[in-house]
């Protein structure tokens, strides 16, 4: 990986066999422009080298003074993901061996206290029994619930109040109150001398068990970038001076040549230059079809070569490559907040210190005007108020969906940039599609050939061709093309003139030609008599008509059609059925244009539109409320799709400026495009319901937990029961999210 | 009568620890230091950083839970997974004069950039 400004640059030393072996190296080195300092170390054979020299060239001097050299890299991403797994399965073992010693005594307990005898303490006897129990509570406190005390402890110094604020304050209540009964029975009236050690041992033991569940949830959020991750080839044979060499995939460099065969991964971005295959690019892009590469042609990381040998020019190595940028915005998508998540956000920040609030108003209400043991009733309602409340449902609604969400649109060649597209994709009303390029092919082909004026089919290809020759229009690309494919050589023109929206002019041998739709030649005042009637025809087939005059005099009337993607109509009839309404913007003639939108099932059109009106168009429609997607090939439609509520990128393979657009989609089908709403759709109702969820689990367990079904139905909750509740409250929501993996986005 | 004083006067310093209490400026330090992430909190919490300069912070996570895995700077669109037991350290662009708040996903671990 090349690496420029002043940086440091560590290196692993192969072959330094003796002490002396230092000095050489570091001369080596030294004598490389732009390197400051070169330390090594003997003893770990690694060297360290500060200035701006790049990698390469320090590799390449240690290797001519004799030696070999590979650049330490921050490990991978591959490295990063399988220490995280294994982090989270000490963590997951670890969470269950607290859950098990904790309930190990919370359970008897609770059993006891249910069944068996009463857990009041009168005697001498009881006050020793229950002492004894409260000391082995303390242990379990000390053993499994070390972790939420110590949390609790620090928020606290810190001016902060969170989850384990609320489990320690909860417990720390029950204990404290029920050593206070131990210690002095006489002090609290009979009624009142019960002891809560069970429900403090098991809150412990069912919240650690529901923070175990989580971090095995959670693991699973994660398994679409895993599978991204994975698609990294971990070494690449490159040919250098004449050898194959098996290398790690950190030290290919720009413009190696790098051999694949079949069945192999392509491990790192570049140019084919030699051979032909067929490669499947199905895991980024979501084509299933894989695609026919010769020279010229690009290939990309992480896809598959299947049929032939390849050899290729690398262009894009370590994180530049397409894989590596996809994963890298993945990551950063799925961290990222929708707006509809700031509510529950902001909820959060004051969540904990207000429900410390309410439990003491609960026991300060209970205690003033409650029935006897009043004090019984206040410690309990404190204790599960304290228990039920859980910010971490409402924390985890959004982040996790997001998380899932934006990982199932990757798999399927969905790229989102960021949680608020997603959110407003979700809501869009009206989606405009640029016509070529995306509803078609965007390879136009000459169809028709009128001739007017014009002697021969070859003399019209062949001033056309001399013309367009000049333009980088798409139809000119067209029209080039038929030329050449009919061998027909293109006319000498100059003075060329493009005139916007309307065509092209030139000269030839003094006279002047031009080239393009009907205002050209309104505007330059060529007759066009009857013909017009037969270019609407063409029109009214979905082909565009343009005219080509010379000297004043029409030539004749060349058509030119660009075909119709197989699946757009399938994929704009599934925009449709979301109630999007769907509209085609084109430059093309009117008659065209409603002949294409007609055939692919489109109800408006913008047509005739120039270059730079794209964007009022979009304007036009956000002044009607519409909330406006709009989608295109990111090149030319760039103002559009930036001033669009979410602005779709089109590419074509895996060719695309993934951070140019809201929505990035990979395949060139518009059913990306269908998939990127129904995901984001679906992603947005599954926030809504952890949403849902979360406040109304908060906002009923709360009031349930002071007891407000008390005086009615004769109702208080049991802290056991909250802290069960709590548990399973972030364990529902993560599994709430984790659903939208099984979402499969053609069957909505 | 004691205990319902009690209780009032427990609300009244919940309020003011949690939501009134503004911490002295001093107790800041400078962007060079290792912010531990351990135990639910970032320590330090507060980090002064010099204005329109890019910078870099330097997480060391130790906690094990899923919570403390991910830092946010929600005002700056980064966020950042930290491995566990090791530094991870973000860039930060140049940044105007204010205060920029960084936190886990749920917003239990919370800490502050204040940018001089």
């Amino acid at each position: 990986m090349t690496k420029t400004g002043h940086t440091t640059i560590q290196l692993n030393i192969l072959g330094a066999g003796c002490a002396s072996c230092v000095g050489k190296i570091e001369k080596a080195i030294n004598s490389v422009q732009g390197v400051d300092s070169a330390e090594m170390n003997f003893a770990d054979r690694t060297v360290l080298v500060s200035g701006n020299a790049s990698a390469e060239l320090i590799i390449k001097a240690v290797e001519s003074a004799g030696y070999n050299a590979t650049q330490i890299q921050a490990e991978s991403a591959e490295d990063a993901m399988n220490e995280k797994e294994q982090a989270d399965l000490q963590h997951y073992k670890s969470l269950l061996r607290h859950t098990i010693i904790a309930l190990s005594v919370g359970i008897p307990l609770m059993i006891y206290g249910l069944f068996i005898g009463e857990m009041t303490v009168s005697t001498l006897l009881e006050q020793t029994v229950w002492g004894l129990v409260g000391v082995v509570t303390l242990a379990i406190m000390l053993i499994s619930g070390r972790h939420f005390y110590i949390g609790a402890w620090k928020s606290f110094l810190n001016h902060n109040a969170n989850m384990d604020t609320l489990i320690a304050l909860g417990t720390g209540t029950a204990w404290v109150y029920s050593m206070l009964i131990v210690s002095f029975p006489q002090l609290f009236p009979e009624m009142a001398r019960h002891v809560y050690f069970e429900a403090t041992a098991m809150i412990i033991g069912l919240i650690n068990l529901g923070l175990a569940l989580e971090v095995k949830a959670r693991g699973k959020t994660s398994e679409a970038i895993k599978r991204l991750i994975g698609l990294q080839a971990k070494t690449a044979r490159v040919i250098r001076d004449g050898k194959d060499l098996d290398i790690d995939i950190a030290h290919v460099l720009l413009n190696d040549h790098v051999k694949v065969r079949p069945g192999e991964k392509i491990p790192v971005d570049g140019v084919v230059f030699e051979g032909n295959s067929t490669i499947d690019e199905s895991m980024l892009t979501g084509e299933p079809m894989p695609v026919e590469k010769v020279i010229g042609d690009d290939v990309v990381t992480g896809t598959l070569n299947k049929s032939g040998s390849i050899i290729f020019k690398a262009t894009r190595v370590g994180k530049d490559t397409a894989l590596a940028r996809i994963i890298s915005m993945v990551k950063r998508a799925q961290n990222s907040k929708p707006p509809i998540g700031r509510l529950a956000d902001v909820i959060a920040a004051y969540f904990v210190p207000a429900i410390m609030i309410i439990a003491i108003v609960s026991a300060m209400v209970w205690f003033n005007f409650g029935p006897e043991p009043s004090s019984v009733f206040a410690i309990v309602s404190a204790t599960t108020i304290l228990i039920i409340a859980c910010p971490c449902a409402l924390g985890l609604a959004t982040p996790m969906s997001v998380m899932v969400g934006v990982g199932k649109a990757a798999e399927s060649g969905v790229l989102i940039r960021n949680g608020e597209a997603l959110q407003t994709a979700s809501k869009i009303t009206a989606m405009i599609i640029d016509k070529t390029g995306t509803i078609t092919e965007g390879k136009p082909q000459v169809t028709d050939i009128i001739l007017v004026n014009a002697d021969s089919e070859e003399q019209v290809l062949a001033l056309s061709a001399g013309i367009e020759s000049h333009s980088e229009h798409p139809l000119a690309q067209a029209i080039v093309e038929s030329a050449n494919d009919r061998g027909i050589e293109a006319i000498y023109t100059e003075h060329f003139n493009a005139i916007s929206g309307k065509g092209v002019e030139a000269e030839v041998d003094g006279q002047t030609l031009l080239f393009g739709n009907l205002k050209l030649m309104l505007d330059k005042h060529i007759d066009i008599g009857l013909h017009e009637a037969k270019a609407q025809v063409l029109a009214e087939n979905a082909k565009t008509p343009m005219y080509l005059a010379l000297a004043g005099q029409l030539l004749a009337i060349i058509a030119v059609s660009d075909p119709i993607k197989p699946d757009s109509i399938e994929a704009i009839a599934r925009l449709k059925l979301n109630g999007i309404k769907v509209i085609m913007l084109t430059g093309d003639n009117k008659a065209t244009a409603a002949a294409v939108a007609k055939k692919v099932g489109i109800d408006d059109f913008f047509a005739e539109v120039m270059p730079e009106d794209k964007a009022n168009k979009v304007a036009e429609l956000q002044q009607q409320n519409e909330v406006v997607g709009m989608t295109g090939d990111g090149i030319n439609d760039a103002p559009a799709l930036a001033l669009a509520d979410v602005g779709f990128a089109i590419g074509t393979g895996t060719d695309v400026a993934i951070e140019s657009a809201d929505v990035t989609l990979m395949r060139g089908s518009l059913h990306g495009l269908a998939d990127a709403i129904a995901i984001s759709k679906a992603t947005l109702r599954n926030i809504k319901q952890n949403l849902f969820g979360a406040f109304i689990y908060n906002v009923a367990g709360i009031p349930l937990a002071a007891g407000v079904l008390f005086p009615v139905f004769g109702i208080l909750l049991n802290p056991v029961i909250a802290g069960a509740a709590m548990a399973f409250s972030s364990l529902t929501v993560v599994s709430n999210a984790n659903r939208l993996r099984l979402f499969k986005a053609k069957e909505h | 009568m004691l205990i319902n004083l009690l209780c009032i006067a427990l609300i009244g310093f919940i309020i003011w620890w949690f939501w009134l209490y503004k911490p002295a400026n001093d107790s800041s330090v400078d962007a060079s230091t290792l912010i531990l992430v351990k135990d639910g909190v970032y320590t330090p919490a507060r980090i002064k950083i010099s204005a329109n300069t890019p910078t870099e912070i330097t997480f060391l996570r130790q906690d094990k839970s899923g919570c403390s895995a991910t830092v946010l700077l929600p005002d700056l669109e980064i966020s950042q997974d930290l491995a566990l037991e090791k530094t991870t350290t973000i860039a930060l662009p140049a940044l105007e004069k204010g205060e920029y708040p960084f936190h886990c996903q749920m917003q239990m671990y919370k800490g502050v950039l204040i940018v001089e």
